[in-house]
C-alpha cells in the first residue's frame, strides 16, 4: 500500500505541478475509491499534497520568473477571505448542491477553455486601470522567446478569485481549477503564467486550512508520509518538464484533468460523499 | 550590497520555498523508514475514521513525540514545516516588498499574512 500510494502521488504532483491544480485531484479518488481509505483521511492527505505540490514546484516556477508574484499576491487577497466566508457558511449549505453546480460549471470551462486558440492577450496590450495601478504585468520565456504580457479586467478576475476561494473552503478541494480558469479566460494572462501562479497560490489556501484539519485529527502520519514523499519528486519533475512543453498541449492535458475533476465532483454531489 | 529588485525577490522567494520543502522531506523521510520499519508486516487500517490520537494532533503534542524520535512525530512535525512553508513565503514576500519599496503590496501581503493567520490560529483558539 505505502508504494502505491506513493507512485500514484508521484502522478499527482507531476500533473498538479504542470496544470496548477494540487494533487488532490488525484490524491481523493486514489485512496477514497481504489484504497478504501476514509474520505477524511484522503481529504487530510489531499490537502497536504496540494502544499507540497504547490512549494515543490513553486521554487523553481519563481526562480524561472514564469510564475507572477504580484498577480498571486493580489489575488490571495480574494482567495483567502474567499475561503474563511465558504468555511463559515458552510455548516449551512447543500454541499452536494454545490458540488454538483461546481462540476457542470469546470465541464462548461473546459469546453471554453478548449476552444481557446489564441494564449492571453495579444502582445503590447496596455495594461489599465486597476491592473497598471497594482502593476499587474510582467516577462516570461516562451519557447525561447520573451513575452511580455499584462492582465486584463482585473477586477472581475478578483471577484472570480473570491468564488474561487469560497469553493475551496466549501468543498475542501478544487480551488486550482477556477483559479486557472479565471487567470485564462478573464484576466487573459498566458497560460503558463496562469497555471504556475495558481500553482503558487494553492499552497497559502490549503496551508490556512491546515490547522483545523491537523486539530480534528484527519491528518494520518503513515497515510501523509508516502503522498508527500511521492508528490514532491513528481512535482519536481513537473516544474522541469513545463518550460519545455507546448502550451497547446498543456492546454489538453489541463482539459483532461478538469474534465476529471468534474466528474470527481459530480459524484460527489450525488452520492453526497463529501 | 545589490538594490532590491523582483529578480532578487524571486531568488528569495524560491530559495524560502525550497529549504521549506526540503526540511519537511527529511523529516517525512526519517520518519516513514523508522514507521516502515515498525508497522511493514501490517496491514494499515484506514478504512474506518478514528482521528488521530490527541498527542498526534496539536502543534506541542507533535513536537513532543518528535523529540523522543517517535516515528508518527517525526512526520507529523515535517508536515508542519510544509505547512510553515507556504506561510513563511507570504511572510518574506512582504519583508521583500519592504525592501523594495513597494508599499501597496507590503499592505496587500499584510493583509494576506493576517487572513492567513486568523484561518490557522484563530479557529482553534
Amino acid at each position: 500500500m505505502f508504494l502505491v500510494v506513493w507512485a500514484g502521488s508521484a502522478t499527482a504532483g507531476f500533473l498538479g505541478a504542470i496544470t496548477g491544480l494540487g494533487g488532490g485531484v488525484v490524491v481523493v479518488p486514489l485512496l477514497a475509491l481504489a484504497l478504501h481509505v476514509d474520505l477524511r483521511y484522503a481529504i487530510g492527505a489531499s490537502l497536504l499534497s496540494v502544499i507540497a505540490t504547490s512549494s515543490g514546484a513553486a521554487a523553481a516556477y519563481v526562480r524561472e520568473g514564469i510564475s507572477n508574484i504580484r498577480i498571486g499576491m493580489f489575488l490571495e487577497i480574494a482567495t483567502t477571505v474567499g475561503a474563511l466566508a465558504g468555511a463559515a457558511v458552510a455548516a449551512h449549505v447543500a454541499t452536494g448542491f454545490v458540488a454538483t453546480t461546481f462540476g457542470l460549471v469546470l465541464l462548461g470551462a473546459a469546453a471554453v477553455s478548449l476552444r481557446r486558440a489564441e494564449d492571453g492577450a495579444p502582445q503590447g496590450t496596455p495594461p489599465a486601470g486597476l491592473a497598471r495601478t497594482l502593476r499587474l504585468h510582467g516577462r516570461f520565456v516562451q519557447d525561447g522567446v520573451p513575452v511580455d504580457y499584462s492582465a486584463q479586467r482585473a477586477a472581475p478576475g478578483f471577484a472570480l478569485m473570491f468564488v474561487a476561494g469560497m469553493l475551496s473552503g466549501l468543498l475542501g478541494i478544487g480551488s486550482g481549477a477556477l483559479k486557472v480558469i479565471a487567470m485564462d479566460n478573464v484576466m487573459r494572462l498566458p497560460f503558463k503564467v496562469s497555471t504556475t501562479t495558481s500553482n503558487f497560490m494553492i499552497g497559502v489556501t490549503a496551508a490556512a486550512s491546515a490547522g483545523v484539519y491537523l486539530s480534528r485529527g484527519y491528518i494520518a502520519p503513515g497515510l501523509a508520509a508516502p503522498v508527500v514523499l511521492g508528490i514532491l519528486p513528481g512535482a519536481l519533475l513537473g516544474a522541469r518538464v513545463l518550460p519545455r512543453v507546448h502550451s497547446r498541449v498543456l492546454r489538453l492535458v489541463f482539459t483532461g484533468v478538469i474534465v476529471a475533476l468534474a466528474v470527481e465532483m459530480f459524484f460527489k454531489g450525488v452520492t453526497g460523499s463529501l | 550590497m545589490q538594490p532590491w529588485t523582483d529578480e532578487r525577490m524571486e531568488r528569495l522567494i524560491g530559495g524560502v520555498l525550497r529549504t521549506g520543502v526540503l526540511l519537511a522531506t527529511a523529516l517525512v523521510a526519517l520518519g516513514a523508514v523508522r514507521f516502515l520499519a515498525l508497522h511493514f508486516a501490517e496491514r494499515p487500517q484506514y478504512a474506518v475514521f478514528r482521528g488521530e490520537p490527541l498527542a498526534l494532533r496539536t502543534v506541542s503534542g507533535i513536537v513532543r513525540s518528535a523529540v523522543d524520535l517517535d516515528a508518527s512525530g517525526l512526520i507529523q512535525v515535517g508536515l508542519l514545516a510544509l505547512v510553515a512553508t507556504p506561510v513563511a513565503r507570504v511572510a518574506f514576500s512582504m519583508v521583500a516588498f519592504a525592501a523594495e519599496r513597494d508599499f501597496t503590496y507590503v499592505a496587500i501581503t499584510f493583509f494576506v499574512m493576517g487572513v492567513l493567520c486568523y484561518s490557522l490560529f484563530g479557529a482553534s483558539l
